[in-house]
């Protein structure tokens, strides 16, 4: 079938850039997986990156059905059940799927967004912590099927460091030779401790993929400090000046690049760099990429599973002169 | 000379309502201040973190009307840090809440100019409707 709307034709491009077929079974896992909503607008380019790169690592991602907002912050009041409904719904529609699939799909969930990894996994964690609160809320969601407590849920650089990073290098045609990328974690993949995906202090896991895709790793002090989340609604100026911190130190550093498994990272730190330079006037822009993207360029994929054209600091240039992408 | 600070029977029923819908040990708190050195926002708030800790263990209602509890981004550096295992997000989160249970909401979305609206993206909207409107 033709695709006719832009999405299908986003989507039938990144296949075609995948070296292997969907198809191919054998050495595959397949996942549950949960986007979240903004990886299907401003963050298009890291689901369409993150699907391609998967799947040319043998993992396939099936999207959850009927999935809804997580609701993007966890309630942080004590005995609110109610803000736990959201992410719930969710973690039913995966364990749905697992039941329906068996042994042909894995029994945890997968995420790439940050904030969504984080209120699914503090909603699982409570609940299974809670089993009078699971009960009020199974009770509660009387449509649902009950909660059984038996999915878990991961992020994907959480799945690619349990391959090892070296299976992510197997397939890097493209080594980002020269490449100086600063990591930047924020906050919700690392904290709180009990469901962080990494040492909440000294995080490495996104410098090991770094390394696996061939670019040199640039330490920055600021790659754990919140980059103001939400505040951006309320006061962008204030936000513009945690990006310039943050930029500028990866920069003092070396850092040529920086990547983040956050959209709202992303629109903090690349959007908001028009901010910055407003009150700046000495900053130099810095690309930021989605991790995944970083992936895709290293795996050799075409502009569909790039998608550098919803970044808001083009790429492009800094990567076409380093030799790592193609002229346009 | 021995100093005597008083908390009026007011402030120690606002203090039990705060560690009531934070569920967290407010008392326990001894002042060290990693949270006000753990802060990004500290340089924007009117009172440090470590103070609107220290206001609500007092009791001293006014900490309701600093821009410190609004300008928490609940990013939990200070959660990770606190060495007597408080986490100052659920307190500044409960202060939050006692204002937004009155139905008066932190934000006006609507007010926000339509060019700024449209760019940004729905993980903003909806993380700051959950945290500023009621």
């Amino acid at each position: 079938m033709k695709p006719t709307t832009q999405a299908e034709k986003r989507r039938s491009t990144v296949r075609d850039d995948s070296s292997q077929p969907v198809h191919a079974r054998s050495s595959r896992t397949m996942f549950p997986y949960y986007p979240g909503c903004t990886l299907k607008t401003t963050a298009q380019n890291f689901e369409d990156s993150a699907l391609a790169t998967t799947a040319i690592m043998g993992i396939d991602l099936v999207e959850i059905p009927r999935w809804n907002c997580c609701g993007v912050v966890s309630s942080l009041v004590e005995n609110d059940r109610m803000h736990h409904v959201a992410p719930l719904r969710n973690i039913i529609r995966a364990q749905e799927m697992i039941a329906e699939r068996g042994d042909e799909i894995e029994s945890r969930l997968v995420t790439l967004c940050s904030m969504c990894t984080n209120t699914l996994r503090r909603t699982d964690l409570f609940l299974k912590q809670n089993p009078e609160d699971l009960e009020a809320i199974n009770d509660y969601m009387s449509l649902e099927d009950d909660y059984e407590g038996g999915v878990e849920i991961v992020h994907l650089l959480e799945i690619l460091r349990e391959r090892g990073f070296d299976a992510v290098t197997d397939k890097v045609s493209n080594p980002l030779e020269g490449l100086n990328v600063a990591a930047y974690y924020g906050c919700m993949l690392l904290r709180p401790k009990d469901i962080g995906i990494d040492d909440p202090e000294d995080p490495t896991i996104q410098e090991d993929l770094i390394g696996a895709l061939g670019a040199t790793t640039v330490d920055t002090p600021y790659k754990k400090m919140c980059c103001g989340s939400y505040q951006t609604v309320q006061d962008r100026y204030a936000v513009a000046e945690l990006t310039y911190d943050i930029l500028t130190h990866a920069q003092r550093e070396g850092a040529e690049v920086i990547i983040t498994a956050c959209p709202l990272c992303a629109f903090n730190l690349d959007d908001r760099q028009k901010e910055v330079r407003e009150r700046h006037p000495d900053f130099r822009s810095i690309p930021v990429l989605y991790f995944t993207q970083l992936m895709a360029l290293a795996f050799g994929l075409g502009e569909g599973a790039l998608g550098f054209e919803l970044n808001s600091v083009d790429p492009g240039p800094l990567l076409m002169a380093k030799g790592l992408l193609a002229p346009r | 000379m021995t100093k005597t600070m008083m908390i009026t029977k007011e402030g120690e029923a606002f203090l039990a309502r705060i560690q009531e819908i934070s569920g967290e040990a407010i008392t326990a708190c001894d002042q060290c201040g990693t949270c006000s050195g753990s802060c990004p926002m500290a340089s924007e708030m009117d009172i440090t973190p470590s103070e609107m800790i220290r206001k609500t263990q007092m009791g001293q209602q006014d900490v309701l009307s600093t821009k410190a509890m609004w300008l928490c981004a609940a990013c939990f550096a200070c959660t990770v840090r606190c060495p007597r295992g408080i986490d100052l997000s659920k307190i500044a989160e409960a202060l939050r809440q006692i204002s937004l249970r009155q139905a008066v909401d932190h934000i006006d979305i609507a007010g926000i100019p339509a060019p700024e609206r449209v760019r940004l993206p729905q993980i903003a909207l909806v993380g700051a409707m959950r945290k500023f409107t009621s």
